[in-house]
């Protein structure tokens, strides 16, 4: 017992005083956003099987807040080189990146994901507008001219078109990037098209206070946050086949045989009417570089160049038929020069 | 429950009327609460069947993978058109495999080189994994080239639910992930013998991947090895040395106390909270590599270290303080004392809280997304210093993917935890019942 003891304690030793002399780091470390990584993992492993000198990238899940977090730590083999958001970067976090030292982050627009309204395949057939949406899950609307509590518990006295269904709509959660677009592109749309935003502002909100006014959620379980991925969307609306989801496009695709589609404001929701921006609720998907890693870890130029390639986001490409929407030929293009150029972020 | 025997069916005509002393309701009450105890276990019982249903019912598919037969000819003029690779050795590596198989395949089921749209829907019936497969293939055996190989090669994921029956295909064909025409050459393959069910070994062996039949638990099989044996390495010396002091040495003053509630408080923190101490402290201040094993098992290190100590503590308090007697009295120092009687007494005890100490390590995933473990890693780690997942975050990476193919999957991954977890846990009992003394 005693020579175990001390074998395994000396064991011990050698493997902390090991880990002093940390070899040097030879593949790309990527972080941030759920939503950009089934691309991310796509192409870090096309990459990995196409340049058999460079290592497979890492891929960390983790959203995109954190992981433009972890982004802004530093510069240098322990922090990551590039970070996925589903959102543009924020002037404050693009602040902190540059008090820790990351001073020049480039840029880069991958292309657009859709956002899409499904419910059960056998229920009927859904057309919805912003208003719709509006009416039937903001905290308060617009009855007779006056502001009131949301009192609609049936989509149908939404409006008549829609079926006799109890409200249920699952949305993203508050510490999601798609909830962003959800409240900008549907909420904020629908508060002006209802007149709620008018009535808003008469109560002597000012500007802020009035644009977060419009895009609260009615809180008394009509509309269900999730925080969770999008499977746990499809599980509830497996539970409650009355229930409407929210899922991003490519989930849809790969679902398109228990869910159904909805079209807003009579638009298909697909890879074309999206990058031809008819369809209404789409964000553009980024990630960004770190400059100053860039000749240093090895794989990095040759990564994004890969990400950057027609052969990846192009229009016949694998994420393309994963379910990302291809930015148009010039503004991939022009992605490519930027980054080529080396522009920066202000 | 009680261990008093009472004879109820004792003759009452022979005794005596004697006053109630509420027998009946005595029995009653010992008769309902029997009852709860029973509806209690059931209730257990109940719902881990309902787990372990719902888990094995769709996982054990995952151990099986739908797999093609194809005679593939090694076409050296498709592998290496400019016939260079005698000088140049990336060709071999960057040769287009994809093509020899489906022009394999298109032989097969008769489709003519020149419908372009079929040989598309063609190319989607197996797995883009073929090109690493005929790549070693080709690479360890150069002579191979030219010749025609028999290859079971992996079919694309949508093919591979199809034929398991996970994709319902009554509904339109435009409204799923495989075609008419696809599950028409799938049945006529699968007539033929051709098209056929084999056990997964990739599950075992396959790093991440983004596609379903080509990602594996590989990777995160390593990582949580790895992650043990430094949970093992450090924390069963460090915590036994603690305990042993604290027990045996230290005097029992303030102090002591004070850390005796803080090891008790810190067996319940969060787990996440120590991932959050191991981002400050291994990464940002020690400058360790992110994703890799060895933060992961210093993180996991110090979550177990309070379930050792307590454990261990308890199992040199139960040594009789008559051995630790006998051994001083006999002219034994303290240190002979311990470390020749009270600690290999004390040993399975030890033993036993090690193990499940480390199978609560095991199954956790909180501590290791702050240091960057939850991650797409594609190549197997060589050392702990290596980027590397564990069995849980693969299991919670694989529950949010898109593709109906990683549903079994998941529940495949959960199975293989399940089984490691049982198997250290029955290991624990059974050293415990081995070599436990009882006094």
């Amino acid at each position: 017992m005693n020579k175990l003891l001390t074998t395994a304690a000396v064991l011990a030793i050698a493997v902390g005083a090991s880990t002093v002399a940390a070899s040097a780091r030879d593949q790309v470390q990527v972080s941030g956003s759920s939503t950009v990584l089934p691309y991310a993992k796509i192409v870090a492993e096309t990459f990995g099987e196409t340049y058999p000198n460079f290592k497979t990238p890492v891929v960390e899940s983790g959203g995109s807040g954190a992981g433009i977090k972890e982004f802004c730590k530093g510069v240098g083999e322990d922090t990551v080189d590039v970070a996925n958001s589903s959102r543009p970067i924020k002037e404050s976090e693009l602040k902190s990146c540059a008090d820790a030292g990351v001073k020049d982050v480039q840029e880069i627009r991958i292309g657009y994901d859709g956002i899409v309204f499904a419910t059960d395949i056998k229920g009927p057939d859904w057309a919805l507008a912003p208003k719709d949406i509006y009416t039937a899950l903001a905290a308060q609307i617009v009855v007779d001219g006056k502001l009131v509590a949301n009192p609609n518990t049936k989509w149908n006295q939404v409006n008549p078109a829609l079926p006799d269904w109890d409200i249920a709509a699952y949305i993203p959660g508050e510490k999601h990037g798609t909830r962003e677009v959800f409240e900008e592109k549907l909420m904020t749309g629908g508060c002006k098209a209802t007149g709620a935003a008018d009535a808003i502002k008469k109560l002597g909100l000012d500007e802020k206070a009035a644009a977060a006014a419009c895009v609260k959620i009615r809180k008394d379980g009509k509309a269900i946050d999730i925080d969770g991925d999008y499977p746990e969307t499809l599980a509830r609306i497996d539970a409650n086949k009355t229930g409407v989801g929210v899922f991003g496009l490519a989930f849809y695709e790969n679902n398109a045989d228990k869910l159904k589609v909805a079209t807003v404001e009579g638009v298909v929701p697909s890879t074309e009417t999206i990058s031809s921006g008819k369809y209404p609720v789409s964000r553009p998907l980024f990630f960004y570089v770190k400059k100053a890693h860039l000749g240093v870890i090895p794989g990095l130029k040759e990564y994004v160049d890969f990400f950057l390639n027609d052969q990846m986001i192009g229009p016949d490409s694998p994420l393309v038929e994963y379910g990302l929407v291809a930015a148009p030929d010039a503004e991939r293009k022009a992605q490519r020069d930027a980054f080529a150029a080396g522009t920066t972020m202000k | 429950m009680t261990d008093i025997a009472l004879n109820p069916a004792a003759p009452a005509s022979a005794r005596p009327a004697r006053r109630d002393i509420g027998l009946k309701r005595r029995y009653a009450a010992e008769r309902r609460f029997k009852l709860y105890g029973i509806a209690a276990i059931a209730i257990g019982l109940f719902f881990l069947v309902a787990l372990m249903y719902s888990v094995f019912s769709n996982g054990y598919t995952a151990f099986w993978q739908t797999e093609v037969n194809l005679a593939i000819n090694l076409d050296p003029k498709i592998i290496d058109p400019d016939n260079k690779r005698a000088t140049d050795p990336n060709v071999l590596l960057t040769a287009n495999y994809p093509i020899l198989a489906r022009n394999a395949l298109a032989e097969k089921l008769g489709v003519p080189a020149t419908n372009k749209p079929a040989m598309r829907e063609l190319g989607k019936l197996f797995s883009e994994g073929v090109r690493g497969q005929l790549r070693d293939l080709v690479v360890a055996n150069p002579s191979l080239i030219g010749t025609t190989q028999s290859v079971w090669v992996l079919t694309g994921a949508d093919i591979d639910s199809a034929f398991k029956g996970q994709i319902d295909l009554t509904v339109d064909q435009t409204r799923r992930k495989v075609s008419d025409q696809q599950v028409e050459w799938m049945n006529k393959l699968k007539g033929e013998g051709a098209m056929s069910q084999r056990f997964n070994t990739g599950l075992f062996t396959y790093g991440a991947s983004s596609r379903p039949e080509t990602s594996g638990l590989g990777v995160a099989l390593i990582g949580s090895l790895y992650m043990m044996l430094i949970v093992l390495c450090l924390a069963l010396p460090i915590g036994v040395a603690a305990s042993i002091y604290l027990e045996e040495y230290a005097k029992k003053s303030r102090l002591t106390d004070i850390i005796e509630v803080n090891i008790n408080n810190l067996a319940a923190v969060p787990s996440i909270v120590f991932g959050l101490l191991g981002l400050a402290v291994f990464i940002n201040f020690f400058h360790m590599p992110r994703s890799a094993s060895l933060v992961g098992g210093m993180v996991l290190t110090l979550m177990t270290l309070p379930t050792i100590i307590i454990a261990t503590r308890a199992a040199l308090r139960a040594v009789p303080p008559s051995i630790r007697a006998a051994a001083l009295g006999v002219g034994a120092s303290k240190t002979q004392m311990v470390f020749h009687h009270v600690l290999p007494l004390a040993a399975p005890g030890i033993l036993t809280g090690t193990i499940i100490g480390l199978a609560h390590a095991l199954g956790e995933t909180a501590p290791l997304l702050l240091i960057g473990m939850v991650a797409f890693v594609a190549n197997s780690p060589v050392t702990p210093l290596d980027p590397s997942t564990a069995l849980p975050v693969q299991i919670y990476m694989w529950a949010n993917e898109a593709e109906r193919a990683f549903v079994e999957r998941t529940s495949g991954a959960i199975i293989v935890l399940l089984i490691f977890l049982a198997v250290m846990n029955i290991t624990a009992i059974i050293l415990r019942r081995r070599f436990e003394r009882r006094w």
